[in-house]
């Protein structure tokens, strides 16, 4: 077998490994689409009122929501990948991984696709969601698929990230705080559920060159999503190349997060 | 290398490792030749682990070198790991996955293709009296049938050295005797064996020569006889029928035997080391017999590897040295 190959052989074996892992456990399926669930509803009717137009008339900010709240589902999903880590390393099964003679690549690739899966399901589970609530694809097929597939590589990026902060984590406890507490910022400092043009000064900044921001935009568009009548819409380059700049930063984050977690991996020492 | 080192299957010389100010590994050096069961046996926190996780390329260490099934662990990690199976301390089973999933997972890491991987873990589950439980995940299995499994991945790619860090830590002792057999079995097909172990007693069941490290440091080597030597003599043990015996056959070992003796009242057991082996056990039998004295129960035992680990560390092995 070439080197090659049997990379993407060992990468198939973990990919496989990990998801039989989320097949034997359907509740971490529950607990990724309760919360997103959770989101909607909060942000649909409990802010919505306020946040999305006069007479509490929230419909048109609902549709504008969804892109934001999958976006944001997908990238909460790469705190699987930490504590998925996080919990090998403990485990000694990683100790068994880096005995064999197999690739280092694979282990991280192969939850970092594997992971992937479960977006796949939570994407399918709120986006019946986002139907009954009034949210509807307003373009064409395809752009919607473009859309999916956007949202889907922006969570694959965040998940190499996860992987790293997986492998750097000394325990699965403080796994659990810190696969989450980034995704705060993150998410909200954005155009995901404000209109970007409404945070202030440094923070409106940071929003308009977010990542997670361009990709929500580019998701929005390509689903036919406008914002609510009235919005000032969001200007500047980022914005306007929302979905170039979404799919840059995404390949960049890959970029730097495998080798970082590829290094880490190769010098991790499970206690 | 020299056609000396042949017969040589796994090699370390001068194995030096600090973690922070603590120097886990003082410069062990160790040899097992091919074919053979090397024992390395000490407390926690002798080194014994630090040994093992250098030896199979999960740690580099700070100076020497080893090497495994002829390939240098830090030039050629992935010689080594072709040529290793490793069981850890804690049995890395993914408690999701069924035993055979974990088995074939492994297989095929090590790069057999699937219809070779499903055959070999049917074979080792198999051999291993995992058959039955085979298709249900780990989750559920007893801590014995865990470790089983563990060693059974170990064994997937049919390794030349394979190595048990502490294979039977936390089992009970039927799981431990399961164990040994299991081990056993292995050695009979040729493999050569790194165990470490805490329990002089299976060191001395299972390893053909055995390596005691203390604080990082080698002791003592040797086979197990050897090292029993070392310390001489034999232990006569008396238990009487009646205490009113126990003060007699104190005075009677006292005079046979080349110490003090020490008593257990409870017991009504006396013991004292001896330097003339059995005259000295048929010695004290008969003059408790002039006495009209009848011994419920009369022994005598070569030292145990645990007097062995007494004599030479100053402290029993299940003391926890202090990092």
């Amino acid at each position: 077998m070439t080197a090659l190959a049997k990379v993407l052989s060992d990468s198939g074996v973990i990919t496989w490994r990990n998801v039989m892992n989320v097949r034997r456990n359907p509740e971490w399926l529950l607990g990724a689409t309760l919360f997103p669930i959770m989101f909607v509803l909060m942000f649909a009717y409990v802010f919505g009122g306020a946040i999305g137009g006069p007479g509490g008339d929230s419909v048109e900010y609902r549709e504008f929501l969804i892109a934001g709240i999958f976006a944001q589902t997908v990238a909460f999903n790469s705190s699987y990948t930490v504590i998925g880590f996080a919990n090998d390393l403990q485990k000694g099964i990683i100790d068994r991984f880096r005995s064999l003679p197999m690739s280092r690549f694979a282990v991280i690739v192969g939850r970092t696709t594997a992971d992937q899966v479960l977006s796949v399901v939570v994407l399918v589970v709120m986006s019946a969601c986002g139907l009954l609530i009034g949210w509807r694809i307003r373009g064409s097929f395809l752009d919607a698929v473009l859309g999916y597939l956007m949202i889907l590589l922006f969570a694959f990026a965040l998940s190499w990230v996860g992987a790293y902060i997986g492998l750097i984590t000394p325990s699965v406890e403080v796994a659990n705080s810190a696969g989450l507490i980034w995704m705060f910022p993150l998410t909200f400092i954005s155009s995901a559920f404000v209109p970007q043009e409404s945070l202030p000064g440094v923070l409106g900044t940071i929003a308009d060159w977010n990542p997670f921001t361009a990709a929500v935009n580019a998701t929005r568009d390509l689903f036919g999503n406008v914002s609510p009548a009235g919005w000032p819409p969001p200007s500047g380059w980022p914005a306007e190349n929302a979905a170039l700049y979404a799919i840059v930063s995404s390949v960049a984050i890959i970029a730097i997060f495998a080798p970082l977690a590829t290094a880490r991996y190769r010098r991790v020492a499970s206690k | 290398m020299a056609d000396t080192d042949k017969g040589v299957a796994v090699r370390a010389r001068g194995l030096v490792k600090n973690y922070g100010t603590t120097r886990a590994l003082d410069g062990v050096d160790l040899e097992i030749p091919t074919g053979q069961v090397l024992g390395l046996l000490g407390p926690n926190g002798a080194g014994k682990t630090t040994t093992v996780r250098i030896l199979t390329t999960l740690l580099l260490p700070d100076s020497g070198e080893a090497e495994v099934a002829r390939h240098d662990v830090l030039a050629d990690p992935d010689g080594v790991r072709r040529s290793i199976g490793l069981s850890g301390q804690y049995a890395a089973v993914d408690e999701n996955l069924t035993g055979f999933e974990n088995l074939y997972l492994v297989a095929r890491l090590y790069g057999q293709r699937k219809p070779q991987a499903r055959k070999r873990s049917r074979e080792l589950l198999a051999r291993f009296r995992l058959d039955e439980a085979a298709d249900r995940p780990a989750k559920g299995y007893s801590g014995g049938m865990r470790r089983r499994l563990d060693l059974a991945g170990a064994l997937v790619a049919e390794p030349s050295v394979v190595v048990l860090d502490e294979p039977t830590t936390g089992l009970d002792p039927r799981g431990r005797i399961e164990m040994w057999e299991v081990i056993e079995q292995l050695v009979a097909t040729g493999a050569t064996v790194l165990l470490t172990t805490q329990y002089l007693e299976e060191a001395d069941r299972l390893a053909d020569s055995v390596v005691v490290i203390d604080r990082g440091r080698v002791i003592a080597r040797g086979t197990p006889d050897e090292l029993k030597n070392q310390i001489g003599g034999e232990r006569l043990e008396l238990v009487m029928a009646t205490a009113d015996e126990v003060p007699l056959a104190v005075r009677v070992l006292g005079e046979v035997g080349s110490g003090e003796p020490t008593v257990d009242e409870r017991s009504r057991r006396v013991e004292v080391l001896v330097d003339t082996g059995t005259k000295a056990l048929v010695e004290a039998l008969r003059r408790l017999d002039a006495q009209d004295v009848v011994v419920q129960d009369a022994a005598l035992h070569r030292p145990t590897l645990d007097d062995v680990f007494l004599s030479l560390t100053g402290h029993g092995t299940t003391e926890e040295v202090p990092s």
